[in-house]
């Protein structure tokens, strides 16, 4: 294997600097900065948002807002951390890392990338600014109906609905750029010796990433200009008086709604098993294994939309399939988690601050994954539907999944980033913190909806306090453990311990290979893989 | 019907070891469902009591492996990594699918198995029904109408605004109450139909194991047979706007001779109002009965004050449409008009066609009030009679 190991910036010595650097980069490690910092950013301004949610639930009562800004904190809370904060950390995990595991100098299409980027920050902004343009006196704030946007709810609404099918427009058209941007890196720039099947887990993971939101996303983008036009062009795709349906737009949106679930977990389960065998110093087990499982739930994925919306309505035979199919994804999901402690049992393990999110996201997303096998049955669904019970259940995919699944990539990549590393103490205590006072957060909800608490309420009967009063203390210390990895970050981009080339005793791949941090243009030339 | 035996199995496995699953050990409103009241009910409470223990199972089995793993193989223990990277020989093979084979037999056959009966048993409505109830979701509030004695009414919470804000002491069913419930007999399998006036709304009372969501220009159906007397008490579950968490849904359930009695009672009330239709009211019968109908249906998006919450609901005080001419001069409806928005509604907004749910003397009187209030100097008025000729 071929070590390029470049000590120094030492190209053209014409790139701009300052704003203009980040403007016009084509440089993916660039991007993926950008990506991650604007990530971060949005995960707070979401977490904001949902902490004067959970502040008015503290008690019974509206206390803090009207109904009406509850709803749109609530659906504007889920767009953001979903498109805006999950999403993009990804993306940029993406384009930091699969150039360096694959040994390809950059990504394939370097000015797409950059465009890509740079779309998100006025998506942002559009899904946002009705909150500021309603203290002007302009509309009346941003979408309240919502992530969901069901029609006719979102038909009746006002300039919110929108901005946020506009942003959404914009946010999908960066999506699919960045999508085909990886998946032409994938297949044209893979080292020579790398096959698809040799190829590292975590890039297999946003290949079937990367081609479902090719797959759905359009679907969303037509559900929601049909929207549009229903709103303003007088079209009745959803309105039952012009011949239209309301439940086609629950259908056009899952479509899309439920892979985006796989979207973004995906690239988390294809960065579990490097973590893992990385501190349990063994080789990744069932590294074929684990690829199908990836490509069996893409495509289970695209066939169990409909569980979304059990209590619509549908005809038995619908339910039944959707019922089946939805269980069935727990089969390759099982393989995963038998990948996972397979390669931990026997290795060696010791666990750095990395391994414990990885080992706390496995815990977490198996309560996901467990709640998610009875809620996919019909009649009992009917009782968990609409309720806490579902709350609680995808925080648990999608905080315990998705945002712990990218803090413990953030942690073991960071010092391969900057070349420092982060403070082992401050990390483990921002885990501890984490996994605490999120149980604390969501635990309660899932028997807030078993004893029938709707979602998407500003106040509750009596019989809801106890558990919602302990949920809102959660959830604050939950958001005020997270300024801790803001700090750590931070503190780790300005300095600290230097970070060896292969950063952590187990690693393997090319992107340890390299020096921390990387090169301007990460492989000059590139490394041949030995066929073994 | 579902199979009932693996009830008592399960409320066994839960009592042991895992309190949090078991409805009986602790307080029934807390920890688990409610305690359901219909054949339904039962059933889910049942499978789901059941399903938690096999999820919880497996939780445990499952992590034990990898707690037992973390704490023999560790680093510091002087664990060295093996080197396997897949399963080698049949006997691993063998350990390897056999989780696989386990987790089949879960899904389809311990799970599946029941849960395709409770949905076969959920979707029979029409099997021996005995009647049929109608409910109609409307923001922010349920109209119930029975179709077999003609009775229609709207239901809308009962919960003092000085409560939700803070300023009394909330009661015990705070935002669980409201004016009118519906009345159903106890034993009776009772068909539901659901439906929207406007946006989609979801008709959930837990204690009956019943959802389903009331959709505008479709009809949905479930249906229930309450085994209890008493009072349940549910609320929408569709995000509908504004006042999606103080929409209730209150069921009286009573013996059936008791329901004949309530159904008798309620038509000669109907009877009564529809009566007074007809005749002349006078404009300070017209005013007290328009303030009392305003209050209760407009006033939750144009408050009790008239200001409305521009843009989305507009002032009613100084508005153009309010203050406009009543009717033309040969009594016609003019298109665009107070009184047509408040019999037809405006398409695309949240303003519906009240001419579906509110009688003749309700609307006469609400026009009547809402031109000589908040400012608004009308003078006019409107009587029953003239609705009706123009319904």
């Amino acid at each position: 294997m071929n070590t390029a190991s470049h000590a120094l910036d030492h190209h053209d010595g014409h790139h701009p600097t300052g704003l203009l650097r980040w403007l016009t980069t084509t440089n993916h490690k660039d991007i993926g900065t950008m990506y991650l910092t604007f990530s971060l950013l949005m995960f707070f301004v979401g977490g904001a948002m949902i902490l004067g949610v959970r502040a008015e639930l503290f008690q019974p009562g509206l206390q803090l807002m009207k109904p009406e800004f509850f709803n749109q904190l609530i659906g504007v809370h889920a767009l953001v951390m979903i498109f805006a904060a999950l999403m993009p950390a990804a993306t940029g995990f993406a384009n930091w890392m699969i150039p360096l595991m694959i040994g390809a100098p950059d990504m394939a299409l370097p000015r797409l990338n950059n465009w890509g980027f740079w779309l998100l920050p006025p998506a942002a902004l559009l899904l946002t600014m009705p909150f500021f343009l309603a203290l002007f006196g302009i509309g009346d704030g941003a979408v309240a109906t919502g992530w969901t946007l069901y029609a006719p709810l979102s038909v009746q609404g006002g300039i919110g609905v929108d901005f946020a099918i506009f942003s959404i427009h914009i946010l999908g058209i960066s999506s699919i750029m960045g999508s085909i941007n990886i998946i032409a890196t994938i297949l044209n720039m893979r080292a020579p010796g790398m096959t698809l099947m040799k190829m590292p887990l975590f890039c297999w993971g946003w290949l079937v990433t990367a081609v479902l939101l090719i797959i759905t996303l359009p679907v969303l983008a037509g559900g929601v200009t049909m929207l549009l036009t229903d709103r303003h062009f007088g079209t009745h795709f959803f309105n039952a008086a012009g011949g239209g349906d309301p439940i086609l737009f629950q259908h056009l949106f899952w479509f899309f709604g439920h892979p985006e679930v796989y979207i973004l977990l995906l690239p988390v389960w294809g960065l579990m098993p490097h973590v893992l065998s990385t501190f349990t110093r063994k080789p990744v087990y069932g590294h074929d294994a684990q690829v199908y499982s990836f490509i069996a739930i893409g495509v289970l994925g695209l066939i169990v939309w409909a569980h979304h919306f059990l209590t619509s309505g549908l005809p038995i035979p619908a339910l039944l399939y959707f019922m089946y199919s939805t269980m069935s994804i727990s089969l390759p999901l099982a393989v995963l988690f038998f990948c996972w402690i397979a390669t931990m049992w026997r290795g060696a393990m010791s666990f750095e601050t990395p391994m414990l999110f990885a080992l706390g996201f496995i815990v977490l997303f198996g309560i996901a994954g467990l709640t998610g096998l009875v809620l996919a049955d019909v009649a009992a669904d009917a009782q968990y539907h609409h309720s806490y019970f579902v709350v609680a259940h995808f925080h648990y995919a999608l905080f315990a999944g998705g945002i712990m699944g990218v803090m413990t990539g953030v942690y073991y990549w960071l010092p391969k980033w900057t070349g420092h590393m982060y403070s082992e103490k401050l990390g483990k205590l921002h885990f501890w913190l984490t996994v605490i006072s999120f149980n604390f957060t969501f635990m309660p909800q899932f028997f807030l909806g078993l004893a029938g608490m709707p979602r998407r309420i500003p106040d509750y009967a009596l019989q809801f306090a106890e558990f919602n009063a302990i949920s809102t203390v959660g959830a604050f210390a939950l958001g005020l453990s997270q300024l801790i990895f803001a700090y750590n970050v931070w503190r780790c981009v300005k300095g600290g311990d230097k970070a060896t080339d292969r950063v952590w005793e187990g690693t393997a791949g090319l992107e340890w290979e390299l020096s921390s941090p990387p090169p301007h243009h990460s492989w000059e030339t590139q490394p041949v893989i030995k066929t073994s | 019907m579902s199979p009932t035996a693996p009830r008592s199995q399960a409320r066994l496995l839960a009592a042991l070891g895992l309190p949090f699953v078991s409805g009986s050990a602790l307080a029934d409103f807390t920890w688990n469902f409610p305690k359901p009241v219909t054949p339904i009910g039962r059933d889910t409470l049942s499978m789901h009591n059941q399903f938690m223990v096999i999820i919880t199972v497996l939780f445990v089995v499952v992590f034990a492996i990898m707690v037992y793993s973390m704490i023999n193989h560790r680093k510091s223990v002087g664990a060295e990594p093996a080197r396997f990277s897949g399963p080698r020989g049949a006997l691993q093979w063998f350990w390897v699918l056999v989780p696989f084979a386990i987790l089949l037999f879960i899904d389809f056959v311990l799970m599946g198995i029941p849960a395709f009966h409770a949905v076969i048993d959920m979707e029979d409505t029409r099997t021996k029904a005995d009647m049929v109830l109608k409910v109609t979701g409307m923001q922010w509030k349920w109209q119930y109408e029975y179709p077999d004695s003609g009775i229609k009414y709207i239901s809308t919470l009962a919960t003092p605004r000085e409560q939700i804000e803070g300023k009394e002491a909330k009661g015990e069913h705070y935002l669980l109450e409201v004016d009118n419930p519906v009345v159903l007999p106890v034993g009776k399998k009772v068909r539901i139909l659901l439906t929207s006036t406007d946006v989609i709304h979801t008709w959930w009372v837990p204690q009956f194991g019943v959802k389903r969501d009331a959709i505008p220009g479709f009809l949905r159906e479930t249906w229930v047979r309450i085994e209890e007397p008493g009072i349940y008490r549910g609320q929408c579950a569709e995000l509908c706007g504004k006042d999606h968490g103080f929409m209730p849904v209150v069921v009286k359930a009573v013996p059936e001779a008791e329901y004949v009695a309530w159904v008798d009672k309620k038509k000669t009330e109907l009877a009564a109002a529809a009566a007074s239709g007809d005749r002349t009211w006078t404009r300070d019968e017209l005013m007290a009965h328009g303030k009392e109908t305003y209050d209760k249906i407009c006033a939750a998006c144009h408050q009790p004050t008239g200001q409305g919450l521009p843009p989305a609901f507009p002032a009613l005080a100084g508005s153009k449409i309010v203050n406009g001419p009543l009717l033309s001069p040969d009594g016609k409806l003019i298109p665009d008009s107070h009184v047509d928005r408040v019999m037809n509604g405006k398409a695309g907004t949240a303003m519906q066609a009240f001419k579906t749910t509110l009688s003749d003397a309700d609307i006469a009187s609400v026009i009547t009030y809402e031109r000589n209030s908040f400012g608004n100097t009308k003078g006019d008025m409107i009587q029953p009679a003239q609705i009706k000729a123009l319904r």
